[in-house]
């Protein structure tokens, strides 16, 4: 809604906020009070180390959680331009992830042809029109840059598909339901260096079209593809601010400590 | 460095310890084979007897009191209508509760109480579940002796192996696979019917195929439930000529089963009846074996198309 940086030209647009948000699994209290925003046409790198919640954070924005019992959020995150809690109970955990999508950690396709896997999230909104299905397969496929690499061969099972090739049809399978923003969590972290760098690659350019949210274990990784990045240590948000601020000039120590590997 | 080490005792040490990999290795061999061998003599032993007696005229005849004209017309047709009704309830019926406790119902107690109960049911001796089905089917429902009552006989006796089958199908689908679809904003019913189901409809037919084939061979509960052991005719036909083309009056018809036609012959005195129990066996076991390999080729076929 506001700017917040003086470096950036343009001015930046809330996607969401994140606002005095708790989360429990069970007794377990995994995020404590974080207030964060998500800007707009941006990537928010979450980083931290292992265990410190990155995972159930991101998990929140399309309530995965709502999948296993026991789970309990407190707090808010709204949803812009509507201004809607995503968190509230009246709100139905099915509406939130058809606009906001997510890219897991580990490719998983499902066992079915390349076309199918994208055109799933849209037979799931009832779409039924070949045509419609046909552009939207090719825009999405060309979007995750999968295009050319399977044009021939959209009748064949996703299996057939390298690692790096499967989680781009997935970040494919994501983007042709248009969500307005994109959550990744360590999409990199099963695939080799080449894939990875392509995958980094389309980071970069999906950033013009949806929001990005984005784990990370991998601190080039968050400096290279991301315009944010929070810093998170057990469970609670130490430091958010614009990247290049973040790995130049921290202002927390703890921050400063993860990011030159003193720690993590 | 050290000295040499003294290799002869290390050798001594480790043929010592070969022994028992030995030993051990007949020991399993042995148990194996007492099983395998006594199959194998048993089922040799039948088809000595049975075979010589195997012609086309015994699978299109009605029993008789003359052994040589004696055939299993209404056993086999009678076992594959049976089959038919069972795989019609079972199924259905196993695979919504393997998929209802699997994905819908609540993690509470009262699952754990109906879970237990279902692995229990398993082991329940079947004739336990003929006298079930005499007081609900036959008399209860009013269906009779029929085919009908057979069937849902065997359809409660082998829902409890389709549901575990079922569920041990679904529980083998990565986690991964539902948060996928769930992410891309499937309700619960669209993961099940566009995911779950599918994936799991390999592990779910090989448990429906084992389940039939113990059902197949079952006599004590059809004769519970009081099926004919002489049968000289066909229930009726489920298609006609004249509207409305179909009949379900074949349900309703008195039947008897291959086991149950073995079972009358091996009662007799004659020998000759003693070939023709003999052929029969061979037959059912033949059915079975059948109906084992095709689950197997089955499940080859269908899961070299879902790798997880
Ligand atoms: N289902 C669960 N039930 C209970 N506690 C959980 C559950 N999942 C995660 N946790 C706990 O919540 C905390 C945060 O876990 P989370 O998976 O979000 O961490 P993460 O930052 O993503 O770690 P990693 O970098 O290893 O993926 C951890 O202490 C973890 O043990
Ligand atoms: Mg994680």
């Amino acid at each position: 809604m506001v700017a917040v940086s003086a470096q950036e030209a343009a001015p930046v647009v809330a996607k969401a906020e994140v606002r005095g948000l708790n989360f429990y699994y069970s007794d377990f209290h995994a995020l404590k009070a974080i207030d964060m925003p998500v800007y707009e046409k941006k990537v928010t790198a979450l980083i931290g180390p292992s265990g410190c919640g990155k995972s159930t954070f991101l998990r929140s924005f399309n309530r995965m959680h709502d999948l296993y019992p026991g789970n309990r959020y407190e707090g808010e995150i709204r949803l812009f331009p509507d201004d809607v809690n995503v968190l509230a109970p009246g709100v139905d955990p099915i509406e939130v992830r058809m606009r906001i999508s997510m890219v897991f950690q580990k490719p998983n396709p499902f066992p079915k042809s390349i076309y199918e896997n994208v055109a799933y999230g849209l037979r799931v909104r009832g779409e039924s029109r070949r045509v419609t299905l046909n552009e939207k397969v090719e825009e999405a496929l060309r979007s995750a840059a999968l295009w050319e690499e399977v044009k021939e061969r959209l009748q064949e099972p996703a299996f057939n598909l390298s690692g790096g090739q499967q989680q781009r049809l997935c970040i494919a399978r994501a983007l042709a339901t248009d969500p307005e923003i994109l959550l990744f969590d360590e999409p990199t972290s099963a695939l080799d260096p080449i894939a990875t760098a392509s995958i980094e690659e389309l980071i970069h350019d999906l950033k013009n079209k949806v929001t990005i949210v984005i784990v990370t274990h991998n601190m080039q990784q968050a400096a290279r593809v991301s315009d944010y990045t929070a810093y998170m240590y057990l469970g609670e948000l130490i430091e958010f601010g614009v990247t290049d601020e973040i790995f130049i000039k921290p202002k927390k120590k703890e921050t400063e400590d993860y990011i030159t590997g003193r720690f993590g | 460095m050290e000295a040499a080490r003294d290799l002869g005792a290390i050798r001594a040490l480790i043929a010592k310890h070969k022994r028992w990999d030995m030993i051990f290795g007949l020991c399993g061999l042995l148990a194996l084979m007492i099983g395998v061998l006594t199959f194998a003599a048993l089922f040799v032993d039948m088809a000595i007897d049975g075979i010589p007696r195997l012609n086309w005229d015994f699978f299109t005849s009605f029993p008789s009191r003359k052994p040589a004209q004696a055939g299993i017309l209404s056993a086999w047709v009678g076992s594959s209508l049976v089959m038919l009704v069972t795989a019609f309830f079972a199924v259905p019926l196993g695979v919504a509760a393997g998929i209802y406790l699997e994905e819908y119902a609540p993690k509470n107690w009262v699952t754990d109480v109906i879970e237990i109960n279902i692995t229990n049911l398993a082991g329940v001796p079947s004739i336990v579940y003929g006298l079930l089905a005499l007081g609900l089917f036959v008399y209860q429902f009013g269906f009779g002796q029929s085919v009908l009552s057979a069937g849902l006989t065997l359809a409660l006796l082998i829902l409890p192996v389709v549901i575990v089958a079922t569920r041990e199908a679904i529980r083998s689908i990565p986690q991964g696979i539902r948060e996928g679809a769930y992410a891309l904003g499937s309700t619960q019913w669209q993961v099940c019917k566009d995911h779950i189901i599918p994936y799991s409809m390999p592990g779910i037919l090989t448990g429906v195929i084992i389940g039939m084939a113990r059902a197949i061979g079952e006599t004590a509960p059809i004769i519970t439930i009081g099926a004919l052991t002489f049968i000289a005719f066909l229930p009726g036909a489920p298609l006609k000529a004249e509207p409305p083309f179909v009949s379900f009056e074949w349900l309703f018809s008195g039947f008897t089963v291959m086991p149950i036609q073995m079972f009358n012959w091996t009662s007799r005195p004659e020998a000759a009846f003693q070939q023709n129990a003999a052929a029969a066996g061979f037959v059912l076991v033949l059915m079975t074996l059948a109906m084992n390999g095709f689950a197997i080729w089955l499940r080859y076929s269908l899961r070299k198309k879902i790798k997880w």
